[in-house]
């Protein structure tokens, strides 16, 4: 009897652990050991205010990687999300400051800045979806010109963010770190939309285009869709980097772009689509993160960090790939 | 027979008078594009369309298609076959052609011979993590981009170093017969050998079918994965093969040197009638593709608008050709 109960738990737990199912797992495992690891190289990293820190500094990629999912859900790619991020950071400081930084004025920035990511995002599902351009080569072309937006708005890097805005961002509100409120209230969201029948169909979109339209799915509406939640989340990723850098930076996401794809891979998302979980993408974020900290603190000569943080990412990578496709 | 070909002159004498069947063809819109840019050009700047600033626009265009043919060979094969790492490998192998070269003439070959290889080397790499690993060629590239971003830190710490040949700088930038600097004698030759290649040789003609579909062409006998590895072997060869170029057109090199080759490769091969899904267009049209997207950026250089117009204009003007071509199927029940 004891030992049936001790056979089906452990059965029960292999079934839980089917990768199939939550290809996200191995991310999770990934984050833990990477955290050990930095914690036995590093002790100071364990204490909460480091992880707190720790998290507000991977918080914008976490979000981007988040929506970036969305769309790779969908087997389609958006290489604009780093224009994305530049375009919103400087609409939302540029708002607040011609506003006058008062707290209307913040919030007139936030919406602006959220409204900016949506239209993104719905341009770049119309171009995709609906004129049916290939997504690599649209999104890099809508990006350039996203980019170019941000640069006629915001010549050069430096226009201040009102004080009050990175203060609220790096402070406690009802004695817990804001950003922690905006991790929390992310994982509302994903949650809530796990459960939404759009995340079954952007699957099922995913996985066999032609059968999912056959089977009378709106397609092209889902995919707009995806695109719109991922410029969403930019827009988002975009705020809270702003928190961070406290002003207004035309070339803010340049480098981001390639970074939340990495993560939606590290998350044990298909590329192909059709596969693979938000969850996962937040933790390639943290695992993309915790590396370059893990080589930092492992006292690589620093000519070489680069180097060995690349072979990392890129066995890792190839890892993530390996798991997304059991 | 003859109800077939008959048939067949119909399709073809109906074509003929369709407008719509003659744009889709692939080269016929760069082409089209290039001259209305010329004289739209030199309705602007007057001297933009002369026979040196042609050579000069034509010179950018040579090492843009030089990659691109790389490129192109990667998408031709499918699999969502694409090359991220040409631009690390351009930047990585300017930094090792300069070092050999040291601004030698004696050591140019050396230094071509190295840059290539390198770029060989790491193509290959890439084919081997995307055959028999089975990484998807966008992660596969894109990780070995940061790999060989962070090797070419640890080489020279961060402090480029190393600088062009003078022969191998006039080779770039000055005439060496009948007005024609040597590069583009380099690049008519890439264009053989690659009309060559896609159109001459069994290995060609395999491309194309593992291109189309891979399952036949794997029960027909082809070596895919072998294939596969030798296509990004000369992607990152070609890669490597400009990387000596760029070194030679600016002097000497600095970091991220190639980056500006990455994601444009790809745009040339795509505007030149080949879809990123593979199996079909040719290098011609890449050809075409690669020195349209140099008319383009340098229209709006001579135009004078700042950069942010620039920015727009040329993004806009990538999405309004895509309406013409390089678009997916319609979804049909």
């Amino acid at each position: 009897m004891n030992r049936d109960t001790g056979i089906s738990t452990v059965s029960a737990f292999l079934r839980w652990v089917d990768l199939a199912r939550r290809p996200y797992l191995p991310a999770i495992a990934v984050t833990l050991l990477l955290f050990m690891l930095n914690g036995f190289l590093q002790p100071k990293t364990l204490r909460p205010v480091s992880i707190v820190a720790d998290i507000s500094t991977y918080l914008p990629m976490i979000l981007l990687a988040v929506g970036q999912t969305y769309v790779v859900l969908a087997s389609d790619i958006d290489l604009s999300v780093g224009s994305i991020i530049s375009l919103v950071n400087v609409v939302t400081v540029s708002v607040m400051a011609a506003l006058g930084g008062s707290l209307g004025a913040i919030i007139a920035g936030i919406f602006v800045g959220i409204a900016v990511g949506i239209v993104c995002g719905a341009f770049n599902g119309f171009c995709v979806a609906v004129l049916r351009f290939q997504p690599i080569v649209s999104t890099f072309a809508s990006g350039i010109v996203f980019a170019g937006i941000a640069l006629w708005i915001l010549p050069a890097a430096g226009l201040a963010a009102p004080d009050a805005y990175w203060e609220t961002y790096g402070e406690n509100v009802a004695g817990i770190p804001f950003v922690l409120w905006i991790l929390a209230a992310m994982g509302i969201a994903v949650a809530v939309i796990a459960q939404l029948v759009f995340a079954r169909s952007l699957l099922a979109v995913g996985g066999n285009i032609q059968s999912a339209y056959q089977s009378g799915l709106p397609v092209a509406r889902l995919r707009v869709r995806a695109y719109i939640l991922c410029g969403l989340f930019s827009a988002l990723s975009a705020l809270c980097l702003t928190g961070d850098t406290a002003s207004g930076d035309p070339l803010l996401g340049a480098k981001m772009t390639l970074g939340s794809v990495a993560a939606v891979v590290l998350g044990g998302t298909a590329l192909s689509g059709g596969r693979g979980n938000p969850l996962g993408s937040i933790f390639g974020a943290v695992i993309l993160g915790l590396i370059g900290s893990v080589v930092f603190f492992a006292g690589v000569p620093f000519e070489y960090q680069n180097l060995v943080q690349g072979l990392i990412v890129l066995a890792a990578l190839a890892g993530g790939v390996t798991v997304a496709r059991r | 027979m003859a109800g077939e070909s008959s048939k067949e002159s119909i399709v073809r004498a109906s074509s003929q008078f369709d407008p719509g069947a003659l744009l889709r063809r692939p080269m016929v819109i760069p082409c089209l594009l290039i001259v209305i840019l010329m004289i739209l050009g030199e309705t602007a700047s007057p001297g933009f369309a002369s026979p040196g600033q042609i050579i000069k626009l034509l010179t950018l265009a040579a090492l843009m298609g030089i990659v691109a043919a790389g490129q192109n060979l990667v998408i031709l094969g499918g699999r969502e076959g694409i090359d991220l790492s040409v631009g690390a490998i351009i930047s990585f192998g300017a930094v090792i052609a300069g070092n050999i070269m040291q601004g030698a003439n004696s050591m140019v070959a050396p230094a071509i011979l190295g840059a290539a290889g390198a770029g060989l080397g790491i193509g290959i790499l890439n084919g081997i993590g995307v055959t028999i690993l089975r990484i998807p060629p966008l992660v596969m590239t894109l990780g070995m981009m940061g790999v060989v971003q962070g090797a070419l830190v640890a080489m020279t710490r961060g402090i480029p170093s190393g600088n062009a040949a003078p022969v191998l700088a006039d080779f770039i930038t000055q005439p060496v017969l009948a007005g024609i600097p040597g590069i583009l004698f380099v690049w008519i030759g890439v264009g053989f050998f690659m009309a060559w290649l896609l159109s001459r040789t069994a290995f060609g003609y395999r491309i194309y079918a593992i291109g189309t579909n891979q399952r036949a062409a794997r029960l027909t006998g082809v070596s895919v994965w072998r294939m596969r590895i030798g296509l990004f072997g000369l992607s990152g060869f070609f890669a490597g093969l400009t990387s000596v170029f760029v070194l030679g057109y600016t002097g000497n090199s600095f970091i991220g040197v190639g980056d500006q080759y990455m994601l444009p490769s790809i745009i040339a091969v795509v505007l030149g009638g080949t879809p990123l899904s593979g199996g079909q267009g040719s290098y011609t049209g890449t050809m075409a593709g690669a020195f349209l997207l140099v008319i383009l950026q340098s229209i709006l250089i001579t135009l004078q608008m700042e950069e942010f117009g620039r920015q727009i204009v040329f993004g806009v003007t990538l999405l309004v050709l895509m309406l013409f071509y390089g678009r997916q199927h319609r979804l049909r029940v």
